[in-house]
């Protein structure tokens, strides 16, 4: 298991662990992180395939942006949980995956989440003055007033509802 | 914004901008693609999705899991079966349900037939776009035999929403089994048919070969999965490597391509199609009756029949309905392998009716992602062949 190899190696780098149905999962504090993906892709956890982000507004470090990494080789899968509150910015990944690109813009797009060190992190899925962030947990669901363009800027609806 | 940009680039430069998309014949689907040209050389090419974003996690965290399994359909719609089987799947893998054999079987051969069904449209449009349109006659019929077989398993020709967590929606009808036999047979055929207007054909290989060649590397580093990744020369197919659903009992082969280019990807998808008519094959072989739905009424449904006439199945049903089933603690990720590649569903439960975070890794947003560099220096008709290769499907794209 590359979980024990990593607490090895890195000794005190993981934070929390745990294993559900066969999912190994590894919680890895932000300033550690790049350690982290450093050691896994010298272990062969070369293909990235996933980014995302989970949202629970109660706690102090509001979200945990979840990255799911595969060896090729053994078929090992790996999921590494990174907690960061609101506003702080993740160190990007795109310079050693390019797949993180769209992944990462779009967990910025819908969370709010900034990624330090990204070519181009624009909003991928919504458009550029969309209020708000879609899946954060406030985010109403039917768009609530956040759709009325609150302190929106597009030249097309001067502010009124869309 | 973008329109004023465009007029200055115009005045400054000899560079040209084109949009191709949001509504255009080759992008099925509505999906944006501004090209900057020199002449007719893609120098860049920026891909701009989200017209088909209906925040389908979004969506999801206020539904319950059986809820959900109508908006799989809507992900990639030309193979919704796949993202049925997908998805309860993953449920399946969180709440730890073990599913009859019967059920197994029958998953796996509406996957197949939905796979063969993705690939036809697929290699077909991608040939129609270039300018080959019999091949795609010759596959039509078969792929409505296919929404046939769907309409008389699921009632629905494309929204099936034909798996339940725990099984399927209902058994497969009288008439399945012989239909399907006839469709192996004259499925057969038409891709002989398919790889004689093709395979060697001089214009088809002018067209394909070399046009977006990718590096094995490059594709993982991309995160390509599917038959692209597999063209690239990675043996990757989660069926083999992590098997699910009882495949690795199964005899079949996995097509790998050498330069990972539009031709190799046309040439792993025509051989999966075959290897999957021999995987339809075997579980004809394999049915025989049984239950097709788990016999665990805190996850499925009890059968009509015991609703009506016993109290604890009218208790079942309506515990299940109003207050769904009683989840584990927990997060799950389950992958499986889809006609694009990996599709993946990450599922965060906190115990309650819904889940707290759903999300849908899609086989094509970061395949499509690579959009750029796949068509850097190539001309506009290489952009054509690149898009109908990738089999971007926006709906799964942008979810």
């Amino acid at each position: 298991m590359v979980i024990e190899q990593i607490d090895a190696q890195l000794p005190g780098v993981i934070a929390d662990r745990h294993a559900f149905r066969g999912d190994q999962t590894a919680v890895v504090p932000k300033d550690r992180f790049l350690e982290v993906v450093d050691f896994l892709y010298r272990e062969g956890f070369q293909f990235l395939v996933d980014v995302t982000a989970v949202d629970w507004p109660e706690r102090a470090q509001r979200f945990d942006v979840v990255y799911h990494w595969l060896n090729l080789a053994s078929q090992e899968r790996l999921r590494i949980k990174v907690p960061v509150a609101d506003g702080e910015a993740m160190p990007s990944l795109v310079s050693r995956f390019k797949t993180a690109d769209w992944y990462e813009r779009e967990v910025f797009d819908l969370f709010g989440i900034p990624f330090e060190g990204h070519p181009n992190l624009t909003r991928l899925l919504t458009w550029d003055d969309f209020p708000g962030h879609a899946l954060r947990k406030d985010f109403p669901l039917d768009g609530g007033d956040a759709f009325c363009m609150e302190g929106c800027t597009a030249p097309y609806n001067r502010g009124e509802r869309a | 914004m973008d329109s004023i940009a465009l007029t200055k680039q115009q005045l400054d430069g000899d560079r040209m901008i084109v949009n191709m998309g949001p509504s255009h014949p080759v992008t099925h689907g509505t999906l944006r693609i501004v090209l900057e040209l020199e002449g007719e050389t893609i120098v860049r090419a920026t891909p701009e999705i989200g017209y088909l974003h209906r925040g389908v996690e979004k969506l999801g965290e206020s539904l319950s899991y059986q809820q959900f399994i109508p908006l799989t359909d809507r992900l990639n719609y030309t193979s919704s079966l796949m993202n049925n089987v997908g998805y309860t799947l993953a449920v399946e893998k969180l709440l730890d349900v073990k599913l009859p054999r019967r059920a197994e079987l029958i998953r796996v051969l509406v996957s197949e037939l939905a796979r063969i069904g993705d690939h036809i449209v697929c290699v077909g449009i991608n040939a129609v776009d270039i300018g080959a349109f019999s091949a795609f006659l010759y596959l039509f019929k078969q792929r409505e035999t296919i929404y046939d077989l769907f309409e008389m398993a699921a009632g629905q020709r494309l929204h099936t929403s034909f798996t339940r967590i725990g099984g399927l929606m209902r058994d497969i009808p009288e008439g399945f089994v012989p239909l399907t036999e006839r469709f192996l047979v004259e499925c057969e055929a038409a891709i002989d048919e398919l790889e004689r207007l093709l395979t060697r054909n001089p214009i088809w290989h002018d067209r394909t070969k070399g046009v977006g060649a990718i590096s094995a590397e490059d594709a993982i580093n991309w995160g390509y999965t599917g038959p692209c990744l597999r063209a690239a020369g990675v043996p990757q197919d989660l069926r083999k490597a992590q098997p699910y659903l009882g495949y690795e009992t199964y005899d079949f082969d996995i097509p790998v391509g050498t330069t990972g280019d539009v031709f190799d990807r046309y040439l792993v998808r025509v051989e999966e199609m075959r290897q999957s008519l021999r995987i339809i094959r075997q579980v004809l072989d394999r049915l025989e009756p049984g239950p097709i739905i788990v016999d665990d009424y805190k996850v499925a449904l009890p059968p009509k029949e015991k609703v009506y006439t016993r109290m604890e199945s009218l208790i079942h049903h309506f515990k299940l309905i109003m207050h769904g089933m009683e989840m584990p603690v927990g997060e799950v990720y389950s992958a499986t392998e889809g006609a694009n590649g990996e599709l993946g569903f990450y599922i965060v439960s906190d115990g309650g009716k819904n889940p707290y975070r759903i999300r849908v890794r899609p086989p094509c947003l970061p395949i499509f992602s690579s959009f750029d560099s796949q068509v850097n220096g190539c001309l506009i008709a290489d952009a054509v062949a690149v898009l109908g290769a990738m089999n971007v499907i926006a709906g799964e794209l942008d979810r």
